[in-house]
Protein backbone atom coordinates (compact mmCIF):
# COMPACT_ATOMS: atom_id res chain seq x y z
CA UNK A 1 0.00 0.00 0.00
CA UNK A 2 3.01 2.40 0.93
CA UNK A 3 4.53 1.38 -2.55
CA UNK A 4 1.54 1.49 -4.38
CA UNK A 5 1.19 5.19 -2.79
CA UNK A 6 4.30 5.90 -4.00
CA UNK A 7 4.23 4.49 -6.99
CA UNK A 8 0.85 6.80 -7.84
CA UNK A 9 2.75 9.86 -6.81
CA UNK A 10 5.86 9.29 -9.11
CA UNK A 11 2.96 8.45 -11.74
CA UNK A 12 4.37 5.76 -12.56
CA UNK A 13 0.77 4.00 -12.48
CA UNK A 14 -2.74 5.61 -12.73
CA UNK A 15 -5.26 4.39 -10.49
CA UNK A 16 -7.66 3.66 -13.48
CA UNK A 17 -4.33 1.12 -14.47
CA UNK A 18 -4.04 0.16 -10.50
CA UNK A 19 -7.62 -0.32 -10.49
CA UNK A 20 -8.26 -2.34 -13.33
CA UNK A 21 -5.15 -4.41 -12.94
CA UNK A 22 -6.59 -5.68 -9.49
CA UNK A 23 -10.07 -5.81 -10.63
CA UNK A 24 -8.62 -9.04 -13.25
CA UNK A 25 -6.84 -10.43 -10.59
CA UNK A 26 -10.10 -10.30 -8.61
CA UNK A 27 -12.11 -11.61 -11.47
CA UNK A 28 -9.98 -14.46 -12.27
CA UNK A 29 -9.48 -15.80 -8.69
CA UNK A 30 -13.26 -15.47 -7.99
CA UNK A 31 -14.05 -19.55 -8.84
CA UNK A 32 -11.04 -20.04 -6.85
CA UNK A 33 -10.76 -18.38 -3.95
CA UNK A 34 -14.58 -16.89 -3.27
CA UNK A 35 -13.28 -14.39 -1.68
CA UNK A 36 -15.95 -11.66 -2.57
CA UNK A 37 -19.36 -11.44 -2.14
CA UNK A 38 -19.85 -8.44 -4.55
CA UNK A 39 -17.61 -6.47 -7.01
CA UNK A 40 -17.94 -3.04 -7.83
CA UNK A 41 -16.20 -2.52 -10.53
CA UNK A 42 -18.02 0.18 -12.22
CA UNK A 43 -17.90 2.01 -8.79
CA UNK A 44 -14.02 1.42 -8.29
CA UNK A 45 -13.40 2.32 -12.18
CA UNK A 46 -15.20 5.70 -10.96
CA UNK A 47 -13.46 6.51 -7.91
CA UNK A 48 -10.14 5.60 -9.93
CA UNK A 49 -11.02 8.41 -12.55
CA UNK A 50 -11.56 11.08 -9.66
CA UNK A 51 -8.35 9.80 -8.06
CA UNK A 52 -6.51 10.19 -10.97
CA UNK A 53 -7.82 14.07 -11.08
CA UNK A 54 -6.83 14.93 -7.63
CA UNK A 55 -3.58 13.27 -8.01
CA UNK A 56 -3.37 15.15 -10.94
CA UNK A 57 -4.45 18.45 -9.14
CA UNK A 58 -2.67 18.14 -6.45
CA UNK A 59 -5.53 17.77 -4.28
CA UNK A 60 -4.30 13.85 -2.84
CA UNK A 61 -3.90 12.13 0.65
CA UNK A 62 -1.26 9.65 0.74
CA UNK A 63 -4.26 7.33 0.43
CA UNK A 64 -6.03 9.09 -3.28
CA UNK A 65 -6.04 6.19 -5.72
CA UNK A 66 -5.14 2.95 -3.55
CA UNK A 67 -7.42 0.56 -3.83
CA UNK A 68 -9.36 -1.46 -0.84
CA UNK A 69 -12.02 -4.08 -0.38
CA UNK A 70 -14.12 -3.75 2.37
CA UNK A 71 -16.08 -6.69 4.75
CA UNK A 72 -19.49 -6.90 3.60
CA UNK A 73 -20.45 -5.99 7.31
CA UNK A 74 -19.69 -2.61 6.44
CA UNK A 75 -22.82 -0.61 4.92
CA UNK A 76 -21.59 0.84 1.68
CA UNK A 77 -24.58 3.52 0.39
CA UNK A 78 -26.25 2.17 -2.70
CA UNK A 79 -24.56 -0.62 -2.80
CA UNK A 80 -25.67 -4.75 -1.60
CA UNK A 81 -24.45 -5.19 2.12
CA UNK A 82 -25.05 -8.75 2.34
CA UNK A 83 -23.03 -9.23 6.24
CA UNK A 84 -22.83 -13.19 4.73
CA UNK A 85 -26.23 -13.57 5.17
CA UNK A 86 -29.57 -15.12 3.19
CA UNK A 87 -31.69 -12.47 5.57
CA UNK A 88 -29.46 -9.49 3.32
CA UNK A 89 -29.07 -11.16 0.75
CA UNK A 90 -30.77 -8.24 -1.30
CA UNK A 91 -30.31 -5.43 1.01
CA UNK A 92 -28.90 -1.93 -0.68
CA UNK A 93 -27.60 0.29 2.45
CA UNK A 94 -28.97 3.62 2.36
CA UNK A 95 -25.80 5.28 4.07
CA UNK A 96 -21.75 4.78 4.70
CA UNK A 97 -20.96 3.23 7.86
CA UNK A 98 -18.59 5.48 8.94
CA UNK A 99 -15.26 3.66 8.23
CA UNK A 100 -16.24 3.40 4.72
CA UNK A 101 -17.07 7.45 4.88
CA UNK A 102 -13.52 8.65 5.64
CA UNK A 103 -11.95 6.38 3.32
CA UNK A 104 -13.77 7.48 0.78
CA UNK A 105 -12.97 10.88 1.82
CA UNK A 106 -9.28 9.94 1.65
CA UNK A 107 -9.70 8.88 -2.09
CA UNK A 108 -9.55 5.50 -1.28
CA UNK A 109 -10.78 3.00 -4.08
CA UNK A 110 -13.43 0.25 -3.02
CA UNK A 111 -13.01 -2.88 -5.60
CA UNK A 112 -15.25 -4.60 -3.68
CA UNK A 113 -16.85 -6.54 -0.51
CA UNK A 114 -15.08 -9.22 1.22
CA UNK A 115 -16.95 -12.56 1.89
CA UNK A 116 -17.40 -13.27 5.81
CA UNK A 117 -19.62 -16.00 8.14
CA UNK A 118 -22.74 -15.18 8.52
CA UNK A 119 -23.01 -11.77 10.74
CA UNK A 120 -18.92 -12.90 11.47
CA UNK A 121 -20.23 -15.83 13.78
CA UNK A 122 -17.60 -18.31 12.87
CA UNK A 123 -13.47 -19.33 12.31
CA UNK A 124 -13.68 -20.34 9.14
CA UNK A 125 -15.51 -18.76 6.59
CA UNK A 126 -17.64 -21.99 6.31
CA UNK A 127 -20.76 -20.04 7.52
CA UNK A 128 -21.29 -17.63 4.80
CA UNK A 129 -24.39 -18.01 2.51
CA UNK A 130 -22.16 -17.76 -0.02
CA UNK A 131 -20.25 -20.71 0.17
CA UNK A 132 -16.80 -21.02 2.05
CA UNK A 133 -13.67 -19.08 1.06
CA UNK A 134 -10.59 -20.90 0.58
CA UNK A 135 -7.11 -20.41 1.78
CA UNK A 136 -4.91 -18.95 -0.94
CA UNK A 137 -1.93 -20.73 0.66
CA UNK A 138 -3.95 -24.52 0.47
CA UNK A 139 -7.00 -25.12 -1.71
CA UNK A 140 -9.02 -27.22 0.19
CA UNK A 141 -8.22 -25.46 3.90
CA UNK A 142 -10.27 -22.55 5.75
CA UNK A 143 -8.85 -19.04 5.61
CA UNK A 144 -9.96 -18.46 9.44
CA UNK A 145 -12.81 -16.36 9.58
CA UNK A 146 -14.95 -14.16 10.42
CA UNK A 147 -13.10 -11.93 7.88
CA UNK A 148 -11.78 -14.96 5.93
CA UNK A 149 -12.45 -12.93 2.22
CA UNK A 150 -10.58 -10.16 3.77
CA UNK A 151 -7.77 -11.94 4.86
CA UNK A 152 -7.75 -14.38 1.56
CA UNK A 153 -7.86 -11.49 -0.51
CA UNK A 154 -4.71 -9.58 0.98
CA UNK A 155 -2.75 -12.94 1.08
CA UNK A 156 -3.74 -13.53 -2.72
CA UNK A 157 -2.29 -9.74 -3.50
CA UNK A 158 -5.99 -8.74 -4.76
CA UNK A 159 -5.98 -5.67 -2.32
CA UNK A 160 -3.17 -4.19 -0.36
CA UNK A 161 -5.17 -4.13 2.18
CA UNK A 162 -9.12 -4.68 3.02
CA UNK A 163 -11.17 -3.69 6.39
CA UNK A 164 -12.35 -6.12 9.06
CA UNK A 165 -14.14 -6.36 12.11
CA UNK A 166 -13.46 -8.80 15.45
CA UNK A 167 -15.34 -9.82 18.10
CA UNK A 168 -13.87 -12.80 19.13
CA UNK A 169 -10.54 -12.49 17.04
CA UNK A 170 -12.17 -12.40 13.96
CA UNK A 171 -9.90 -9.61 12.35
CA UNK A 172 -6.17 -11.83 13.73
CA UNK A 173 -7.21 -15.55 13.43
CA UNK A 174 -8.04 -15.58 9.67
CA UNK A 175 -4.95 -12.86 9.39
CA UNK A 176 -2.49 -15.62 10.84
CA UNK A 177 -4.03 -18.42 8.10
CA UNK A 178 -3.23 -16.30 5.83
CA UNK A 179 -0.29 -14.80 6.51
CA UNK A 180 -0.72 -11.42 6.52
CA UNK A 181 -1.31 -8.62 9.02
CA UNK A 182 -4.26 -8.40 10.93
CA UNK A 183 -5.10 -5.54 13.19
CA UNK A 184 -7.68 -4.76 15.78
CA UNK A 185 -7.57 -1.84 17.52
CA UNK A 186 -9.05 -0.94 21.05
CA UNK A 187 -12.79 -1.02 21.93
CA UNK A 188 -14.24 2.19 21.03
CA UNK A 189 -11.11 3.60 18.73
CA UNK A 190 -12.52 2.90 15.29
CA UNK A 191 -16.67 3.98 14.86
CA UNK A 192 -18.89 1.02 14.95
CA UNK A 193 -20.99 3.24 12.87
CA UNK A 194 -22.79 1.26 10.03
CA UNK A 195 -21.46 -1.71 11.10
CA UNK A 196 -24.10 -4.77 11.06
CA UNK A 197 -23.40 -5.32 15.12
CA UNK A 198 -22.81 -8.69 16.51
CA UNK A 199 -21.93 -7.92 20.11
CA UNK A 200 -21.55 -4.52 20.32
CA UNK A 201 -19.34 -4.41 23.82
CA UNK A 202 -17.25 -6.26 21.79
CA UNK A 203 -17.05 -5.50 17.85
CA UNK A 204 -14.00 -3.66 16.64
CA UNK A 205 -13.49 -2.61 13.49
CA UNK A 206 -10.05 -2.45 12.29
CA UNK A 207 -7.48 -3.86 8.95
CA UNK A 208 -6.18 -6.60 7.29
CA UNK A 209 -2.87 -5.57 4.92
CA UNK A 210 0.37 -7.11 3.86
CA UNK A 211 2.40 -5.47 6.76
CA UNK A 212 2.28 -3.58 9.95
CA UNK A 213 3.23 -0.02 7.80
CA UNK A 214 0.45 -0.59 5.58
CA UNK A 215 -1.90 -1.14 8.60
CA UNK A 216 -0.38 1.73 10.62
CA UNK A 217 -1.45 3.96 6.88
CA UNK A 218 -5.04 2.55 6.99
CA UNK A 219 -5.54 2.87 10.63
CA UNK A 220 -4.75 6.67 10.87
CA UNK A 221 -7.49 6.99 8.21
CA UNK A 222 -10.10 5.31 10.08
CA UNK A 223 -9.68 5.80 13.82
CA UNK A 224 -10.89 8.96 15.90
CA UNK A 225 -14.32 9.88 17.30
CA UNK A 226 -17.50 9.90 15.19
CA UNK A 227 -20.71 11.23 17.54
CA UNK A 228 -22.59 8.54 15.24
CA UNK A 229 -21.44 5.71 17.81
CA UNK A 230 -22.25 6.16 21.76
CA UNK A 231 -18.89 3.88 22.49
CA UNK A 232 -16.32 6.05 20.24
CA UNK A 233 -13.87 7.74 22.66
CA UNK A 234 -13.10 11.03 22.62
CA UNK A 235 -9.25 11.41 21.89
CA UNK A 236 -7.07 12.23 19.49
CA UNK A 237 -5.50 9.98 17.04
CA UNK A 238 -1.34 9.58 16.98
CA UNK A 239 0.39 9.88 13.73
CA UNK A 240 0.69 5.81 13.76
CA UNK A 241 3.14 5.91 10.50
CA UNK A 242 5.71 8.33 11.84
CA UNK A 243 6.05 6.34 15.64
CA UNK A 244 7.05 2.73 13.22
CA UNK A 245 10.60 3.00 13.13
CA UNK A 246 11.10 3.72 17.13
CA UNK A 247 13.80 1.62 18.89
CA UNK A 248 13.07 -1.11 20.50
CA UNK A 249 15.53 -1.36 23.36
CA UNK A 250 14.46 -1.71 26.64
CA UNK A 251 10.92 -3.34 25.69
CA UNK A 252 9.44 -5.26 27.84
CA UNK A 253 7.69 -8.53 26.28
CA UNK A 254 5.57 -10.77 28.08
CA UNK A 255 5.45 -14.21 26.91
CA UNK A 256 1.42 -15.35 28.21
CA UNK A 257 2.42 -18.39 30.23
CA UNK A 258 -1.42 -19.57 29.38
CA UNK A 259 -0.94 -19.69 25.85
CA UNK A 260 1.82 -22.25 25.68
CA UNK A 261 0.40 -24.64 26.61
CA UNK A 262 -0.38 -28.43 25.81
CA UNK A 263 -2.87 -26.95 23.12
CA UNK A 264 -0.87 -25.33 21.63
CA UNK A 265 1.14 -27.17 18.58
CA UNK A 266 5.00 -28.20 18.77
CA UNK A 267 5.91 -26.49 15.57
CA UNK A 268 3.75 -23.38 15.81
CA UNK A 269 5.50 -22.86 18.86
CA UNK A 270 9.16 -23.25 17.29
CA UNK A 271 7.71 -20.51 15.03
CA UNK A 272 6.57 -18.22 17.75
CA UNK A 273 9.88 -19.23 19.83
CA UNK A 274 12.02 -18.24 16.47
CA UNK A 275 10.10 -14.65 16.47
CA UNK A 276 10.31 -14.00 20.03
CA UNK A 277 14.94 -14.04 19.28
CA UNK A 278 14.15 -11.64 17.04
CA UNK A 279 13.08 -9.28 19.50
CA UNK A 280 15.49 -10.38 21.80
CA UNK A 281 18.04 -9.35 19.46
CA UNK A 282 16.14 -6.23 18.96
CA UNK A 283 17.51 -4.94 22.80
CA UNK A 284 14.04 -6.30 23.56
CA UNK A 285 13.57 -8.61 27.18
CA UNK A 286 11.30 -11.63 27.34
CA UNK A 287 9.47 -12.88 30.67
CA UNK A 288 6.73 -15.03 31.37
CA UNK A 289 3.24 -13.60 32.80
CA UNK A 290 0.71 -15.55 34.08
CA UNK A 291 -3.05 -14.94 33.26
CA UNK A 292 -4.82 -16.84 35.24
CA UNK A 293 -8.64 -16.51 34.47
CA UNK A 294 -7.35 -16.41 30.78
CA UNK A 295 -8.25 -20.41 30.42
CA UNK A 296 -12.09 -18.73 31.36
CA UNK A 297 -12.36 -16.48 28.32
CA UNK A 298 -13.92 -18.96 25.71
CA UNK A 299 -16.67 -19.90 28.18
CA UNK A 300 -17.37 -16.33 29.30
CA UNK A 301 -17.25 -15.53 25.91
CA UNK A 302 -19.71 -17.51 24.77
CA UNK A 303 -21.86 -16.60 27.32
CA UNK A 304 -21.80 -12.73 26.68
CA UNK A 305 -21.27 -12.50 22.66
CA UNK A 306 -24.78 -14.47 22.25
CA UNK A 307 -26.14 -13.00 24.71
CA UNK A 308 -25.73 -9.30 22.85
CA UNK A 309 -26.38 -11.22 19.35
CA UNK A 310 -29.69 -12.31 20.39
CA UNK A 311 -30.27 -8.73 21.39
CA UNK A 312 -29.09 -7.21 18.03
CA UNK A 313 -30.50 -9.64 15.84
CA UNK A 314 -33.74 -9.05 17.06
CA UNK A 315 -34.37 -6.37 14.26
CA UNK A 316 -34.21 -8.63 11.68
CA UNK A 317 -38.40 -8.98 11.71
CA UNK A 318 -38.78 -9.62 7.88
CA UNK A 319 -40.75 -6.19 8.25
CA UNK A 320 -38.41 -3.14 8.07
CA UNK A 321 -35.95 -4.81 5.69
CA UNK A 322 -34.25 -8.19 5.16
CA UNK A 323 -35.70 -11.39 4.46
CA UNK A 324 -39.62 -12.21 4.57
CA UNK A 325 -41.18 -15.74 4.13
CA UNK A 326 -43.80 -16.42 1.28
CA UNK A 327 -47.28 -16.19 2.69
CA UNK A 328 -47.11 -15.48 6.61
CA UNK A 329 -50.18 -16.82 8.37
CA UNK A 330 -50.16 -14.47 10.89
CA UNK A 331 -47.38 -12.23 12.48
CA UNK A 332 -45.67 -14.63 14.80
CA UNK A 333 -45.58 -16.84 11.71
CA UNK A 334 -44.24 -14.21 9.77
CA UNK A 335 -41.33 -13.55 12.10
CA UNK A 336 -40.58 -16.85 12.86
CA UNK A 337 -40.65 -18.54 9.53
CA UNK A 338 -38.72 -15.27 8.00
CA UNK A 339 -35.93 -15.55 10.78
CA UNK A 340 -35.66 -19.27 10.63
CA UNK A 341 -35.38 -19.21 6.81
CA UNK A 342 -32.98 -16.18 6.69
CA UNK A 343 -30.61 -16.93 9.24
CA UNK A 344 -27.96 -20.40 9.01
CA UNK A 345 -27.35 -23.09 11.37
CA UNK A 346 -24.55 -21.14 13.67
CA UNK A 347 -26.31 -17.57 13.88
CA UNK A 348 -29.71 -19.45 14.71
CA UNK A 349 -27.33 -21.39 17.64
CA UNK A 350 -25.87 -18.11 18.72
CA UNK A 351 -29.79 -16.57 19.19
CA UNK A 352 -30.61 -19.75 21.04
CA UNK A 353 -27.72 -19.71 23.27
CA UNK A 354 -27.88 -15.40 24.25
CA UNK A 355 -32.02 -15.98 24.00
CA UNK A 356 -31.45 -19.13 27.04
CA UNK A 357 -28.82 -17.06 29.05
CA UNK A 358 -31.02 -13.97 29.12
CA UNK A 359 -33.96 -16.13 29.66
CA UNK A 360 -36.01 -15.71 33.46
CA UNK A 361 -34.01 -18.12 36.09
CA UNK A 362 -30.43 -18.45 34.13
CA UNK A 363 -29.22 -14.78 33.73
CA UNK A 364 -27.89 -14.58 37.39
CA UNK A 365 -26.15 -18.21 36.77
CA UNK A 366 -25.17 -17.63 33.27
CA UNK A 367 -24.98 -14.48 31.79
CA UNK A 368 -24.01 -12.37 35.07
CA UNK A 369 -21.38 -15.08 36.17
CA UNK A 370 -19.63 -14.17 32.28
CA UNK A 371 -19.67 -10.74 32.83
CA UNK A 372 -18.24 -11.52 36.29
CA UNK A 373 -15.67 -13.36 34.87
CA UNK A 374 -15.19 -10.72 32.25
CA UNK A 375 -13.72 -8.56 34.69
CA UNK A 376 -11.40 -10.53 36.17
CA UNK A 377 -9.81 -11.28 32.80
CA UNK A 378 -9.40 -7.64 32.37
CA UNK A 379 -8.05 -7.03 35.56
CA UNK A 380 -5.16 -9.81 34.81
CA UNK A 381 -4.75 -7.99 31.29
CA UNK A 382 -4.10 -4.91 33.67
CA UNK A 383 -1.83 -6.08 36.34
CA UNK A 384 0.19 -7.81 33.05
CA UNK A 385 0.56 -4.27 31.33
CA UNK A 386 1.88 -2.87 34.98
CA UNK A 387 4.64 -5.01 34.30
CA UNK A 388 5.07 -4.95 30.79
CA UNK A 389 4.93 -3.16 28.09
CA UNK A 390 3.18 -5.65 25.42
CA UNK A 391 1.91 -9.64 25.64
CA UNK A 392 3.08 -11.94 22.74
CA UNK A 393 1.98 -15.50 22.25
CA UNK A 394 0.63 -17.37 18.99
CA UNK A 395 -2.82 -16.27 17.64
CA UNK A 396 -4.00 -19.63 17.04
CA UNK A 397 -3.07 -23.16 18.28
CA UNK A 398 -2.51 -24.57 15.32
CA UNK A 399 -2.35 -23.91 11.28
CA UNK A 400 -5.50 -23.64 8.78
CA UNK A 401 -7.24 -26.52 9.35
CA UNK A 402 -9.38 -28.38 6.75
CA UNK A 403 -12.81 -27.26 5.53
CA UNK A 404 -15.36 -28.92 6.96
CA UNK A 405 -13.03 -30.53 9.80
CA UNK A 406 -14.84 -29.07 12.44
CA UNK A 407 -18.22 -28.13 11.55
CA UNK A 408 -20.17 -30.68 13.06
CA UNK A 409 -18.70 -29.58 16.75
CA UNK A 410 -19.64 -26.08 17.18
CA UNK A 411 -17.45 -26.48 20.86
CA UNK A 412 -14.56 -27.46 19.06
CA UNK A 413 -14.54 -24.71 16.55
CA UNK A 414 -14.88 -22.22 19.60
CA UNK A 415 -11.62 -23.28 20.65
CA UNK A 416 -9.79 -22.10 17.62
CA UNK A 417 -10.06 -18.57 19.19
CA UNK A 418 -8.92 -19.69 22.54
CA UNK A 419 -6.09 -17.03 22.14
CA UNK A 420 -7.65 -14.24 20.53
CA UNK A 421 -10.97 -13.73 22.38
CA UNK A 422 -9.47 -12.05 25.97
CA UNK A 423 -8.17 -8.93 23.46
CA UNK A 424 -11.43 -8.56 23.31
CA UNK A 425 -13.53 -9.40 26.38
CA UNK A 426 -10.55 -6.56 27.96
CA UNK A 427 -10.98 -4.49 24.68
CA UNK A 428 -7.05 -3.68 24.41
CA UNK A 429 -5.75 -4.04 21.37
CA UNK A 430 -4.23 -6.64 19.33
CA UNK A 431 -2.45 -7.72 15.95
CA UNK A 432 -1.08 -10.74 14.42
CA UNK A 433 1.55 -10.99 11.94
CA UNK A 434 3.03 -13.76 9.99
CA UNK A 435 6.08 -15.43 11.39
CA UNK A 436 6.89 -18.29 9.30
CA UNK A 437 5.05 -21.68 8.00
CA UNK A 438 4.46 -25.46 9.01
CA UNK A 439 3.68 -27.62 6.48
CA UNK A 440 3.48 -24.72 3.35
CA UNK A 441 0.44 -22.96 5.79
CA UNK A 442 1.52 -19.65 7.43
CA UNK A 443 2.07 -19.03 11.36
CA UNK A 444 0.84 -16.13 13.37
CA UNK A 445 2.52 -13.99 16.34
CA UNK A 446 0.19 -11.96 18.34
CA UNK A 447 0.89 -8.88 20.19
CA UNK A 448 -1.34 -7.53 22.31
CA UNK A 449 -0.98 -3.80 24.11
CA UNK A 450 -2.38 -1.75 26.81
CA UNK A 451 -5.82 0.00 25.76
CA UNK A 452 -4.68 2.58 23.50
CA UNK A 453 -1.39 1.57 22.46
CA UNK A 454 -1.89 0.86 18.96
CA UNK A 455 1.52 3.57 18.14
CA UNK A 456 3.39 1.57 20.12
CA UNK A 457 1.94 -1.98 18.86
CA UNK A 458 2.66 -1.04 15.62
CA UNK A 459 6.28 -0.02 16.13
CA UNK A 460 7.06 -3.31 17.67
CA UNK A 461 5.19 -5.19 14.82
CA UNK A 462 6.94 -2.88 11.80
CA UNK A 463 10.56 -3.32 13.05
CA UNK A 464 10.01 -7.31 13.31
CA UNK A 465 9.25 -7.08 9.95
CA UNK A 466 11.94 -4.87 8.80
CA UNK A 467 14.02 -7.73 10.07
CA UNK A 468 11.91 -10.71 8.51
CA UNK A 469 10.34 -11.49 5.47
CA UNK A 470 7.67 -13.66 6.14
CA UNK A 471 4.84 -10.66 5.79
CA UNK A 472 6.35 -10.82 1.65
CA UNK A 473 5.86 -13.93 0.81
CA UNK A 474 2.94 -15.22 -1.17
CA UNK A 475 1.48 -18.07 -1.99
CA UNK A 476 2.83 -18.97 -5.76
CA UNK A 477 -0.48 -18.98 -7.67
CA UNK A 478 -0.92 -15.68 -6.75
CA UNK A 479 2.68 -14.38 -7.37
CA UNK B 1 -27.07 -30.83 31.22
CA UNK B 2 -29.45 -32.06 28.13
CA UNK B 3 -32.13 -29.88 26.85
CA UNK B 4 -35.34 -31.78 25.72
CA UNK B 5 -36.96 -31.08 22.27
CA UNK B 6 -39.41 -29.30 24.48
CA UNK B 7 -37.12 -26.76 25.78
CA UNK B 8 -35.37 -26.50 22.37
CA UNK B 9 -39.06 -25.76 21.42
CA UNK B 10 -39.49 -22.94 24.13
CA UNK B 11 -36.18 -21.41 23.24
CA UNK B 12 -36.65 -21.09 19.52
CA UNK B 13 -39.94 -19.79 20.11
CA UNK B 14 -38.61 -16.43 22.92
CA UNK B 15 -36.41 -16.43 19.90
CA UNK B 16 -39.05 -15.83 17.38
CA UNK B 17 -37.38 -18.84 14.97
CA UNK B 18 -38.99 -21.35 13.36
CA UNK B 19 -37.15 -24.81 13.09
CA UNK B 20 -37.81 -27.86 11.13
CA UNK B 21 -37.96 -31.38 12.83
CA UNK B 22 -34.68 -32.05 11.68
CA UNK B 23 -32.81 -29.11 13.34
CA UNK B 24 -34.87 -30.01 17.07
CA UNK B 25 -32.01 -32.49 17.75
CA UNK B 26 -28.60 -30.94 16.02
CA UNK B 27 -29.82 -27.98 18.08
CA UNK B 28 -30.58 -30.43 21.39
CA UNK B 29 -27.01 -31.90 21.11
CA UNK B 30 -25.15 -28.82 20.10
CA UNK B 31 -26.69 -26.67 22.70
CA UNK B 32 -26.56 -28.93 25.09
CA UNK B 33 -22.32 -29.09 24.56
CA UNK B 34 -21.98 -25.03 24.56
CA UNK B 35 -24.14 -25.22 27.66
CA UNK B 36 -21.92 -27.80 29.59
CA UNK B 37 -19.03 -26.04 28.40
CA UNK B 38 -20.09 -22.56 29.37
CA UNK B 39 -20.63 -24.65 32.80
CA UNK B 40 -16.76 -23.86 33.28
CA UNK B 41 -17.52 -20.55 34.51
CA UNK B 42 -19.08 -22.05 37.93
CA UNK B 43 -15.41 -22.65 39.18
CA UNK B 44 -14.28 -18.77 38.85
CA UNK B 45 -14.48 -17.20 42.31
CA UNK B 46 -16.50 -14.32 41.70
CA UNK B 47 -18.20 -13.71 45.26
CA UNK B 48 -16.88 -9.58 45.41
CA UNK B 49 -16.54 -9.32 41.87
CA UNK B 50 -18.53 -6.41 39.86
CA UNK B 51 -20.31 -7.79 36.30
CA UNK B 52 -18.36 -5.80 33.39
CA UNK B 53 -20.61 -4.49 30.76
CA UNK B 54 -17.99 -3.11 28.23
CA UNK B 55 -14.41 -2.68 28.79
CA UNK B 56 -13.81 1.25 28.21
CA UNK B 57 -14.01 2.57 32.06
CA UNK B 58 -15.40 6.16 33.17
CA UNK B 59 -17.15 5.31 29.95
CA UNK B 60 -20.89 6.92 30.31
CA UNK B 61 -23.67 7.53 27.34
CA UNK B 62 -23.63 10.89 25.69
CA UNK B 63 -26.38 13.23 25.14
CA UNK B 64 -26.37 15.20 22.09
CA UNK B 65 -28.74 18.83 22.17
CA UNK B 66 -32.11 17.98 21.15
CA UNK B 67 -32.13 19.01 17.66
CA UNK B 68 -33.12 17.07 14.50
CA UNK B 69 -30.07 15.83 12.73
CA UNK B 70 -31.85 13.11 10.18
CA UNK B 71 -33.77 14.14 7.54
CA UNK B 72 -37.01 12.38 5.65
CA UNK B 73 -35.56 9.79 4.03
CA UNK B 74 -38.19 6.94 4.37
CA UNK B 75 -38.86 6.32 0.55
CA UNK B 76 -35.06 5.08 0.21
CA UNK B 77 -34.82 3.17 3.88
CA UNK B 78 -38.55 1.64 2.85
CA UNK B 79 -36.83 0.36 -1.05
CA UNK B 80 -35.43 -2.26 1.49
CA UNK B 81 -38.55 -3.34 2.65
CA UNK B 82 -40.80 -6.76 2.02
CA UNK B 83 -43.71 -4.91 1.42
CA UNK B 84 -44.61 -1.09 1.66
CA UNK B 85 -47.98 1.21 0.87
CA UNK B 86 -49.05 4.45 0.41
CA UNK B 87 -45.59 4.89 3.16
CA UNK B 88 -46.14 2.16 5.23
CA UNK B 89 -44.93 -1.26 6.17
CA UNK B 90 -47.38 -3.81 5.75
CA UNK B 91 -47.46 -6.86 7.58
CA UNK B 92 -50.62 -9.40 8.47
CA UNK B 93 -53.87 -8.53 9.93
CA UNK B 94 -53.25 -8.08 13.76
CA UNK B 95 -56.30 -6.84 14.77
CA UNK B 96 -59.38 -8.80 14.26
Amino acid sequence: MAQLSEGLRRKEFSSVELTSRLLERIEASQPKLNALISITREEALQSAQAADRALASGNATQLTGVPIVHKDIFCTQGIKTTCGSRMLENFVAPYDATVVAKLKSAGVVMLGKANMDEFAMGSSNENSYFGPVQNPWKTGSVPGGSSGGSAAVVAARLAPAATATDTGGSIRQPAALCGVTGLKPTYGRVSRYGMIAFASSLDQGGVIAATAEDAALVLRAIAGFDPKDSTSVERDVPDYVSSLNAPLAGLKIGLLKEFFDKGLDAEVERRIRDALTVYEKLGASLREVSLPNLPLSVPAYYVVAPAECSSNLARFDGVRFGHRCENPRDLMDLYKRSRGEGFGAEVKRRIMTGTYVLSAGYYDAYYLKAQKVRRLIADDFARAFSEVDVLMGPTTPTPAFQIGAKVSDPVTMYLNDIYTIGANLAGVPAMSLPCGFVDGLPVGLQIVAPQFGEARMLNVAHLYQRETDWHSRVPEAYA
Amino acid sequence: MALTAAQIANIAHLARLELTPAEVPVYQQTLSSIFAFVGELERAQTASVDPMAHPLPGLSQRLRPDVATEQDRHEQYQANAPQVAAGLYLVPKVIE
